[in-house]
């Protein structure tokens, strides 16, 4: 079990501040990701929590992109993570962002 | 003194010869019938040393009973034969070859057995002539490959021998044209004799002799998958696809290759593709087994027409109760034929999309692994530009233009797309810097890395980060890159140019999801018009009947 948390700077964060959201479930390949509001608005945070361990770089590969790709501010977003790929982890997350955003205040 | 004979010529020393063998089959058969108790002494009669032999069989039927019967024949008798067929998938071709009963082999597809063929061929015990396509094999056959003997599989055969080969007809006719007509001797098991076929497929004078099996022939459900399997990454490779290459190019003409990525586009048919309005505009004529997941998209009103390589386990009444979409006979019951679909695939459709295992910085793609030694089947040839094409058709023509954008000379181009997610299970990744094909040919001796689809036919990629338009590439350094750009994490993605891949992305040669308009959170199983195979056979009105492991309910 691996866990660790990185801190991302953005300039635009959420508009809103709804509810919490879960996006997947923690089963095998799969991953669970909370998002919620309440960080610092040029922050995202992400906290780590995954049993496969020796997969920093890659972990940082695809936080990374997921922000490049959604500079939200203002939230902290928890993975617990089962063994899921890389591309499952960016789908998750992206759903997860989305799904956060459309949801009303 | 030697002088030249002065006899005439002898031009027919083959039927004499066939006529030879016929002589001594004579005794075992009644007419052309012969029993199953016979069988093993009939083949040590008409069988020669060093005969070109064609067991019939492909990833479908088999003609299973024939080949346990020459397996256990005399090896002094039955000997140096030289298997010219699709397949060495059964584990009898492999014990002729440990007898010692084959000096060679030329074959398309070994499937279970690839790690057995590997072992034979590292230890000098087979000789393998050349590992064809299907229909590079079946041109053989009528050129330098002419099958001697051609034991084949037939469903039904009447009293005189005639034969019914139905919905999975696939090799049977290529096989028998190439021996009945060239001094050949043509053998079919079948599992029943009647008194009144339902139709004839195999006239009965291009039979020497049948045999009906104990048991009836092997049939593989190759093409059927569990839409329950399909994962949200396959659900969003799919609406990739269909986004980014079937709308983009108008795709209505095309092959799809067996798995669970092109499943997950058929069961998005019905649902986003008819979302997005794409209902009679993609998709509507097919080079196509029966795919049970094609069911929903069939009674959505997407397809028009379907031609089969072979028919599906199951699919039997389905296909018969829509004549309008599938190749039907007067009886009612489909004809398949494998060398004319895949003739179809190569020159009548816009698009082969395909799954594979590994993929090279040049876009050459295998389903090679060392140890074992799997062949082609037919993917090459629907996967690869069919230069002798000469008609035209939108998509074809702005592939085309867009590959050759400064020719003079207007001409198009078959689109050949690839669809992988980036990692398998394990982190084992699609994109590598060398394929494990050079690996192989080196350990097996072969001429030629057996490559599945050559990097210059492929035209595009799909995986879950997004399509690359390898097409729209003007050097073989953006090709790279635009390989890379779609490599995700792994260790070819990781080493991308992001600099150059963000040009590529402003040229439209890579588009993610998000440059296509994709909403990501309709990529879940919900999208899915079937997600079980229950959903399958209630979208057939119960006329699909699974075959029993499909069945969970």
């Amino acid at each position: 079990m691996e866990q660790f948390v990185m801190n991302f700077t953005v300039t635009n964060r959420l508009a809103t501040t709804p509810s919490p959201r879960v996006c997947g479930v923690v089963s095998s390949g799969n991953l669970e990701v909370l998002v919620e509001s309440g960080e610092p608005e040029d922050t995202c945070r992400i906290d780590v929590h995954t049993p496969a361990e020796g997969f920093r770089d890659i972990w940082s590969a695809v936080l990374r992109d997921f922000v490049e790709r959604q500079p939200v501010g203002g939230v902290r977003i928890t993975i617990n993570d089962a063994g899921a790929t890389p591309a499952v982890v960016s789908l998750r997350l992206d759903q997860a962002i989305d799904f956060f955003r459309s949801e009303k205040p | 003194m030697n002088r030249p004979s002065s006899q005439p010529a002898t031009w027919d020393r083959e039927k004499q010869n066939y006529q030879a063998r016929l002589a001594r089959g004579a005794a075992l058969a009644s007419g052309r019938k012969v029993s199953a108790d016979d069988i093993v002494r009939l083949l040590e009669a008409v069988i020669e040393p060093g005969d070109r032999v064609c067991i019939e069989g492909n990833n479908q039927k088999q003609a299973d009973f024939l080949a346990k019967s020459l397996a256990r024949t005399d090896p002094a008798l039955v000997r140096e034969l030289h298997l010219v067929q699709s397949v060495l998938a059964l584990p009898e071709h492999m014990d002729l070859i440990e007898q010692g009963q084959v000096s060679r082999v030329d074959f398309s597809f070994s499937g279970q057995q690839a790690g057995r063929l590997a072992t034979l061929v590292e230890q000098g015990r087979i000789k393998i002539g050349a590992i064809h396509t299907y229909l590079e094999l079946f041109g053989r056959y009528f050129v330098d490959l002419t099958p001697k003997v051609a034991l084949i599989a037939a469903q039904m055969a009447d009293r005189d021998g005639n034969l019914y080969t139905g919905p999975n007809t696939e090799d049977t006719p290529a096989i028998v044209e190439a021996a009945a007509f060239k001094n050949g001797i043509v053998i079919a098991q079948v599992n029943e004799v009647v008194e009144k076929l339902p139709r004839v497929d195999i006239p009965a004078d291009w039979v020497d002799y049948f045999v009906k099996a104990p048991t009836p022939h092997y049939i593989e459900p190759l093409f059927t998958r569990d839409p329950a399997q399909i994962t949200e990454i396959q659900i969003l490779m799919a609406m990739i696809a269909i986004k980014g290459l079937y709308a983009e190019y108008g795709i209505t003409s095309l092959n799809h290759g067996i798995g669970f990525d092109t499943a997950a586009i058929e069961l998005l048919l019905p649902t986003y593709a008819a979302e997005l309005g794409l209902k009679g505009k993609i998709c509507t004529n097919w080079a196509l087994n029966p795919h049970p997941t094609m069911i929903p998209a069939i009674e959505a009103g997407f397809v028009q027409s379907i031609h089969s390589f072979g028919s599906e386990v199951g699919m039997e009444r389905y296909i018969a109760a829509r004549p309008d979409i599938f190749f039907v006979g007067r009886d009612g019951s489909m004809r398949s034929n494998r060398a004319f679909s895949q003739v179809a695939g190569h020159y009548a459709c816009d698009l082969f999309i395909g799954s594979t295992l590994q993929i090279d910085l040049a876009g050459n793609s295998s389903t090679a692994t060392k140890g074992r030694i799997s062949g082609f089947g037919g993917a090459p040839n629907m996967g690869s530009d069919a230069r002798g094409r000469r008609h035209a058709s939108p998509a074809w023509l702005r592939a085309g233009r867009e590959a050759r954008p400064h020719a003079v000379m207007p001409r198009g181009q078959k689109l050949v797309a690839q669809i992988v997610e980036t990692s398998r299970e394990h982190m084992q990744p699609a994109f590598v810097e060398r394929l494990d094909a050079w690996d192989l040919a080196e350990s097996s001796g072969m001429e030629l890395p057996p490559v599945m689809i050559y990097g210059e036919d492929v035209t595009h990629i799909i995986t879950e980060e997004g399509i690359a338009h390898l097409l729209r590439c003007e050097t073989p350094e953006e090709r790279e890159q635009a390989i890379r750009g779609v490599a995700g994490y792994t260790q070819v993605g990781l080493a991308r140019d992001r600099r150059m891949v963000e040009n590529l992305r402003d040229r439209g040669i890579i588009r993610y999801p998000r440059d296509l308009g994709i909403d990501k959170r309709m990529a879940t199983r919900d999208l899915l018009a079937a997600r079980s195979i229950k959903d399958l056979v209630l979208a057939s009105g119960g006329l699909y009947n699974p075959p029993k492991h499909f069945r969970n309910w």
